[in-house]
């Protein structure tokens, strides 16, 4: 990656459906590196959020702004879903869906996959269907099928919800090479221990609305908001 | 009885001797019915997936009206058929009036909405569960559909062997545009009935067991490949 990742603003950004607002209005400038962690509870918006910020989901009002042409920087982009979206078809065809796309030639796909199934640590499982994984290896599989266009953009929503520990382990360790390796990464979780092993900096969320936004350890450390303090107390907020 | 298991008897011999006759109208059958799947299929397959995938203003209606056409009582496509080719209808001229290509009609009109209603049902199904994923990697409207249809592929080879099980059972319709004339546009159901009537029981049980045997088959297909599908051996 010789490029560095673009920053994305949103301004006056809101989200209805049927009639309901369900994020902002909000105004938020996301830098151009780091390990953005969106932060909220159950329903906060933050699925919402990355979809909006990613281009999947429109905006009823505001603008989402790159700090490059629209089309290159959704290029750049890869995207998780909170769950993993599999083809049906094998680990295999999965990993090279994404550079088929591409028009990429059969030898460079294939030396990709196999690097990559290495990686997600699935290269005994690369001909069996994926549908029929296991949790932990289909968010793996999900994760290294976004990682093999090397993205300059990540987002992941929620990877580690519903996991094991060690899975968990796992996929945080391929975030962390990813992050190493250059990639910016955007991602929600309502999990803490998570948000402080990983974040650079904090985007907390409650009912659709920005209510922090901050550099990681100050945010844990002195949260500015009465509702992210609670939050980190471990108070339920809603 | 007596008559019924001497029928029996004659009707395995037909089959096991290759009888000329039930040979031919076997033939005849798969040959009309075979071509009605590839047209209706080339019609209904990317129909149906069109239908799944892209919005538009009388989506709902189109999809009604397939669901009702589904419905159509083949003597009545054959009657309206029938209209159409005779020599004073508006393709008259064209003389296919009692010739299978007028059965191959029928039986287009009478499968294709039946493939389209099942590939657009599977279809839906299938692009809302990859939707997402496909907007995300930025996929051309070309790329979406072949994806749908690549891994949608044995739904629609289901709805096609669904589409061929109707058309070879089928009796009404290419009744009254073939004429069931022999040698030429008789095929195993007119032949069956026509038989039946007769009372040569041989011959319209001979012809039973083959359309049984293609009927099994088909299902015996569409079982395998469901089965297929669930295990996800693939
Ligand atoms: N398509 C939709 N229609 C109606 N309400 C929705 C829709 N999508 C999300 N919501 C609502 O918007 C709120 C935020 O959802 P979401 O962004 O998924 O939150 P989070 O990911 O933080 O749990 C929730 O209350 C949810 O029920
Ligand atoms: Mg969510």
């Amino acid at each position: 990656m010789v490029e560095a990742p673009p920053s994305v603003s949103l301004s006056g950004a809101l989200v209805k459906r049927r009639g309901k607002t369900i994020l902002g209005p909000l105004d938020l400038t996301l830098a151009a590196s780091g390990f953005t962690i969106v932060l909220g509870p159950n329903g906060a918006g933050k699925t919402t959020l990355l979809k909006v910020l990613h281009g999947v989901d429109r905006l009823s009002e505001g603008a989402v702004t790159w700090s490059v042409p629209d089309a290159q920087a959704r290029e750049s982009q890869a995207y998780v879903f909170q769950s993993p979206i599999m083809l049906r078809r094998s680990v295999r065809q999965n990993l090279a869906y994404p550079l088929q796309l591409l028009g990429e030639d059969k030898a460079s796909i294939a030396a990709k996959v196999a690097d990559w199934a290495q990686r997600i640590g699935l290269e005994d499982a690369l001909d069996r269907p994926a549908p029929r994984l296991s949790g932990g290896e289909r968010q793996k599989l999900a994760l290294g099928r976004a990682l093999i266009r090397n993205p300059q953009v990540l987002f992941l929503d929620e990877p580690c919800a519903n996991l094991d520990g060690r899975s968990t382990r796992e996929i945080e360790a391929l975030l962390k090479a990813a992050q190493q390796a250059g990639t910016r990464i955007i991602m929600t979780t309502h999990d803490l221990g998570q948000a402080r092993r990983l974040a650079t900096d904090l985007v907390f969320l409650l009912r659709g609305a920005l209510h922090e936004q901050g550099r990681a350890p100050a945010f844990f450390t002195a949260p500015r908001t009465a509702e992210a303090k609670a939050f980190l107390e471990g108070d339920i907020v809603e | 009885m007596n008559e019924i298991w001497a029928g029996i008897q004659a009707a395995f011999r037909l089959i096991f001797s290759l009888d000329a006759d039930l040979v031919e109208i076997t033939l005849r059958s798969l040959q009309v019915s075979l071509t009605a799947l590839v047209v209706a299929s080339v019609i209904a397959l990317p129909f149906g997936t069109w239908l799944a995938i892209r919005r538009f203003r009388y989506r709902r209606a189109t999809i009604a009206t397939l669901n009702a056409l589904m419905g159509l009582p083949p003597v009545v496509v054959g009657l309206i058929v029938y209209l159409l080719l005779s020599r004073s209808g508006p393709f008259g001229v064209m003389g296919l009036l009692f010739t299978p290509t007028a059965m191959i009609i029928a039986q287009v009109i009478i499968i294709t909405p039946l493939i389209a209603s099942i590939t657009h049902q599977a279809m839906r199904e299938l692009w809302a569960e990859y939707h997402d994923l496909l907007i995300s990697l930025n996929t051309t409207k070309r790329q979406r559909i072949a994806t749908l249809i690549w891994d949608g592929r044995r739904t629609l080879l289901t709805a096609a062997l669904a589409g061929f099980g109707r058309a070879i059972g089928e009796v009404g319709a290419i009744m009254i545009v073939g004429g069931n004339i022999d040698h030429a546009t008789r095929v195993l159901t007119t032949a069956i009935a026509l038989e039946t009537g007769k009372g040569d029981f041989a011959l319209a049980l001979g012809l039973g067991f083959v359309l049984i045997a293609l009927a099994l088959l088909v299902n015996f297909a569409i079982h395998a490949l469901s089965r297929t599908e669930r295990e996800g051996t693939w």
